[in-house]
């Protein structure tokens, strides 16, 4: 006998998780089902953990900002200490080009009332103390973004959805969706249910396409590391958005358990989903970030990983009911922002799913929805 | 109380180093010239290298290995391994005191590109398989890279100072650990065919078929056409109250401070695990002066060799069978250990505790391969083998015939014109790799005149040096040629070279000729640090080490080559027979302390991931939650994220969960990735003068 629910969530990653959790809280019956053994154990864990509100559009600042409230309340709600820090993201811009660009933005930000500023080399150096200050024009510095574990935010929504009658089906692989009678097909299972909701991270498009959508998700692959811990010696997320050989951008900080965590984007994009690290990496980043920050050549590197942003070709997540579905939810194409957005989403699909959007929700929804040109660029993914 | 320093050993040679000074916290200390940080701070007595910086317990020497970073400390103002890093002339060297300083830098280093290699092999590993393995490969002209991350090749084998058992052709058996490493490592350095590099650690098999090395602190990437693990295996560690405490660590870091450092670590140690690897470590104490007070084994028989076992005995070390360690007593330090009897299902049986005075606990409860090489080349499609402990734990015997196997096989592969490789020579490591038959009892002969050797050797082990050095051919093996036991049938001229030879030391040499009711007894001697001198009485022993009576010690022969001297003993006539050996060690070392010592600890506070401090209770908590996922419970707790990847952890973690009930297909492993050891990134970045030089 199909087991029967008023939502499915297809992805236990940092999008489906928090989004179970709210649907749980408004009184839903809700369960999630994973091809994974446990939560966040596919892109989730890969994120390095930067949640910033500071981007170029209002949906994503909204949600972005959404998030933040939720991730630094989250001990204080739950008592799930997820090592939140608000320690601010910077831009260094290093030549023209891109300091007029991050001052042309921040107009934009400011318009929706972000706390961003620009500041001086030398005030630079003092939140980054030792940084490359050879070409350095200053930065850019929104001292509210944070950052917080991946890691132990998707455990704590995972233990907060058990708690709220949430149940898992883990191991599990959706093999079909009938839109018709509201059923789920699994290689293990049959489900009925009211509503769909794909947050299938990666596999985003192969779920899209049984229930008849073509979703223009990509994944590319990142590779981060993380290094031994030591004493707090800098203080925002450093993102050097620079291109150079075979990568682009790369960013950096140091978490709450004093270990800097870094991640690049590798030019041009590798595509595909293998998650097995490659030769380059080591040497590609180490020599970019030593040269920007000399102080970091004697700070060891402990792991290394590799995962995925499932891409859009424009860099927006696609969110939404696709027009004329009724119980089919998109929440994919985060485009590596899964886990900064994925909370202020997670509340938004269920505003959407009862039936309760706020009025700004439309405006929000504007910028993910799926039937777009796709043509248009965020500034910085 | 004796010293730090080794200064004599009956088997290792003692070379005079000249003393550089350095500075331990602000105390100028004195060192010997290229040796470890690790080691020079030991040989000072020092042991407490910092505290952890999430609750303060007492950091030191754990691997000596480079494996993990509990030995880390600061030199020259940079967070480093202590055990890997040699210390220099007035190196300021400080304890970490919870987390490290990152030392400032404001100008952009000088960087290189990272040196690409290409080889035809890559062996990592120079160990007894990987230096085997690479003499064949240059036999048929393969050429190869061979790494390993020591100064020195041998691996473990530079450690061993005892006889190897085994077969005398194929692996040396008679020989000393010492001296095969020494033999095999001179062999490839001949060869113009494998290129060895030493200080050079393996990083990581990654997807693109390139292999990272970290060679004499410089970054390379060797793109090999085939990979040989051979890089040995690591250490298990044991769950208990009072496992954090400084002092508790593998025997293999003991035995390189002791055999290869000349340090001595210790006054007053306890082992667990009565394997090969336990039973030797209390063997190398006793020759490097250590009060070994026990050693417990929860099998009601020692898994490794019984002549092992029998050597300690014999020498005065108890051996508690079916016992098992409750606890570690002490503030910071260990002081105490507290054992206990259990049952067949391994419950501990009230009542039967005993607590000794300690201050080191030896943790050598079995190995697994290191096999992260293997596996990832796998995944990256790459061809890789597995010979010795990296692919199977066994005797280094075996490593070694396994390495020369797969050496052939390897060139076979590659093309090279070399013969296929016989049937019996697997059969033959079938055999070198056999764990230990049952223990029959003794059987003594009724002859009682003439001069014959006695085999008290009565456990089929694979080992033969005995019938192959008596120089007139009788002592012969009961079936198998490496396998069955010796037994002597024929004539006996006295020489002494089977009691010289016997890596178990269980033949002796009874010779009625001079005295028929005082017949004497030759028995084989190891532990020259304690000297025996003739005219005196001493305790003899049976070959169990049960005392048969004081016996006047007749002659001592002089030191020989295989530096195992041999001594005669006058024995009463129906005892000549039963004598095996000496006792050396006082009963009162091995005393237990008036009162147990019971912990106030739990089996729950035991530490199960030593690098991020979680305990058992922790883990158990969520294991009762439902959680089987190692990647899950590694994301809520931390453990495995730590500087030994998972290396110490994994194991503890999975045995906690078999307790709680979960079936081994249930669990889920943790994703290795890379790297193998933590590298600055001043090194993957190519960076010049990193170094303080």
């Amino acid at each position: 006998m199909n087991k029967v629910y008023d939502v499915i969530v297809i992805g236990a990653g940092s999008v489906g998780l928090p989004a179970a959790k709210s649907l749980a809280d408004s009184g839903l019956k809700v369960a999630v089902i994973d091809n994974q053994a446990s939560p966040g154990q596919k892109n989730a864990k890969k994120a390095i953990g930067g949640i910033r509100a500071t981007h170029s559009d209002y949906g994503k600042i909204k949600i972005s900002q959404r998030s933040i409230e939720i991730f630094s309340q989250m001990e204080k709600d739950y008592g799930f200490d997820i090592g939140w820090m608000s320690n601010g993201y910077s831009f260094p811009a290093y030549n023209k080009k891109d300091e007029k660009m991050l001052k042309d933005l921040m107009n934009i930000q400011h318009s929706f009332g972000l706390n961003i500023k620009w500041i001086s080399p030398r005030e630079y150096n003092k939140l980054v103390p030792g940084i490359n200050m050879e070409g350095l024009l200053g930065s850019t510095y929104s001292p509210d973004d944070g950052s917080a574990s991946p890691l132990l935010a998707a455990n704590a929504y995972y233990f907060i959805c058990k708690k709220l009658g949430v149940d898992f089906y883990f191991d599990e692989t959706v093999t079909g969706i009938n839109l018709k009678n509201g059923e789920i097909t699994t290689d293990i299972g049959k489900y009925t249910v009211n509503y769909v909701i794909n947050a299938a991270g990666n596999q985003a498009a192969e779920i899209g396409k049984m229930v008849g959508l073509e979703l223009p998700v990509k994944p590319d692959c990142h590779e981060a590391a993380i290094t031994e811990p030591v004493q707090r010696f800098f203080e925002p997320m450093v993102v050097d958005m620079r291109p150079a050989k075979g990568s682009k951008n790369y960013y950096f900080y140091q978490n709450n358990e004093g270990q800097v965590v870094f991640c690049i984007t590798p030019d041009p994009p590798i595509l595909g989903t293998c998650s097995e690290s490659t030769s380059v990496y080591f040497p590609q980043v180490a020599q970019r970030m030593v040269k920007l920050y000399p102080r970091l050549a004697n700070l060891k590197i402990r792991r290394s990983w590799r995962g995925q942003y499932p891409m859009t070709p424009d860099g927006f997540p696609i969110v939404g009911f696709p027009e004329g579905m009724k119980n089919y939810f998109n929440l994919v194409g985060m485009c590596g922002q899964g886990f900064m957005l994925g909370p202020g989403l997670g509340e938004l699909t269920t505003r959407c799913i009862t039936d309760n959007k706020r009025e700004d929700d439309d405006r929000i929804l504007a910028s993910f929805v799926l039937k777009r040109d796709f043509s248009g660029l965020e500034a910085f993914k | 109380m004796i010293g730090n320093r080794i200064r004599q050993h009956p088997i290792l040679p003692v070379a005079e180093r000249s003393q550089i000074t350095f500075y331990w916290n602000n105390q100028p200390l004195q060192a010997e010239k290229g040796e470890m940080i690790a080691t020079a701070l030991f040989a000072n007595g020092i042991k407490v290298f910092g505290h952890h910086h999430k609750d303060g317990s007492a950091l030191g020497i754990f691997c000596a290995n480079g494996q993990c970073a509990k030995c880390t400390v600061i030199a020259n103002g940079k967070p480093v391994k202590s055990c890997m890093t040699p210390l220099k002339e007035n190196m300021i060297v400080e304890s970490v005191e919870g987390l490290p300083i990152l030392p400032e830098a404001d100008n952009e280093p000088k960087m290189h590109d990272i040196e690409e290699i290409a080889t035809d092999v890559l062996i990592i590993g120079g160990g007894p398989a990987g230096l085997s393995a690479g003499l064949q490969l240059a036999k048929y002209g393969i050429s190869a890279i061979l790494v390993d991350d020591k100064n020195e090749l041998g691996g473990k084998l530079v450690l061993q100072t005892h006889k190897f058992f085994g077969s005398v052709v194929d692996s040396y058996a008679g020989t000393r650990g010492i001296d095969i490493g020494k033999l095999l490592s001179e062999e490839i350095s001949q060869t113009k065919e494998i290129e060895t590099w030493t200080n050079s650690t393996a990083i990581y098999v990654f997807h693109d078929q390139k292999v990272g090395i970290l060679k004499d602190g410089e970054y390379k990437i060797v793109q090999p056409k085939l990979v040989l693990n051979t890089a040995g295996a690591r250490e298990k560690f044991l769950r208990f109250a009072g496992n954090t405490l400084g002092g508790i660590y593998g025997a293999g870091a003991f035995q390189t401070l002791v055999n290869r450092d000349l340090v001595r670590p210790t006054q007053r140690l306890f082992i667990i695990g009565g394997g090969n690897v336990g039973l030797i470590a209390g063997y190398h104490a006793l020759q490097a002066g250590i009060e070994v007070v026990g050693l417990v084994e929860a099998m009601p028989q020692c898994g490794g060799y019984k002549v092992h076992a029998d050597k300690l005995q014999r020498l005065g070390v108890p051996i508690y069978t079916s016992h098992t360690i409750i606890s570690a007593g002490g503030d910071e330090v260990v002081k105490s250990i507290t054992i206990a009897e259990i049952t067949d299902k391994f419950e501990v049986i009230k009542g039967t505790e005993k607590s000794f005075a300690c201050d080191t606990i030896l943790i050598a409860v079995g190995l697994e391969p290191v096999s992260e090489f293997t596996q990832a080349a796998e995944r990256a499609g790459l061809t890789v083998f597995s010979a010795g402990d990296a692919s199977e734990i066994a005797e280094a015997s075996s490593a070694m015939f396994n390495g020369k196997i797969l050496g052939v096989k390897v060139a076979r592969f590659l093309g090279a014109d070399a013969p296929e490789i016989p049937q019996a020579w697997y059969e033959k490591a079938t055999i070198l790799k056999s764990h230990p038959g049952e223990v029959l009892d003794p059987v003594y002969t009724d002859a009682h005149e003439g001069v014959m050797p006695i085999v008290h050797c009565r456990q089929e082990i694979p080992c033969n040096p005995c019938s192959t050095i008596c120089p007139t051919n009788s002592i012969h093996l009961y079936g198998d040629p490496i396998m069955g036991l010796p037994y002597f049938d024929g004539k006996c001229v006295g020489c002494g070279e089977c009691v010289r030879i016997c890596p178990g030391l269980a033949i002796t040499i009874v010779d009625y000729r001079e005295n028929n009711s005082h017949p004497l007894v030759t028995i084989p001697y190891e532990v020259g640090n304690i000297p025996v001198e003739v005219g005196t009485k001493v305790p003899a022993v049976d070959i169990k080490g049960d005392l048969l009576g004081m016996m006047e010690v007749a002659k001592v022969l002089k030191k020989h080559k295989t530096k195992t001297q041999l001594i005669k003993l006058k024995v009463p006539h129906d005892l000549a027979r039963k004598v095996a050996g000496i006792r050396i060690q006082d009963e009162a070392v091995s005393a237990p302390l008036p009162e147990v010592i019971l912990s106030k600890k739990l089996d729950d506070d035991a530490m199960v991931c030593l690098c991020e401090r979680v305990t058992a209770g922790e883990i158990r908590k969520l294991i009762r939650q439902g959680i089987t996922d190692l990647n899950q419970i590694k994301a809520i707790t931390r453990a495995g994220m730590g500087p030994c990847g998972a290396k110490t952890c994994d194991s503890l973690i999975r045995q906690l969960m078999r307790q709680e009930g979960i079936s081994a297909d249930k669990i889920i492993a943790n994703t290795k990735r890379p790297a193998f050891v933590e590298v600055p990134l001043g090194i993957y970045a190519g960076a010049e003068g990193g170094d303080d030089e």
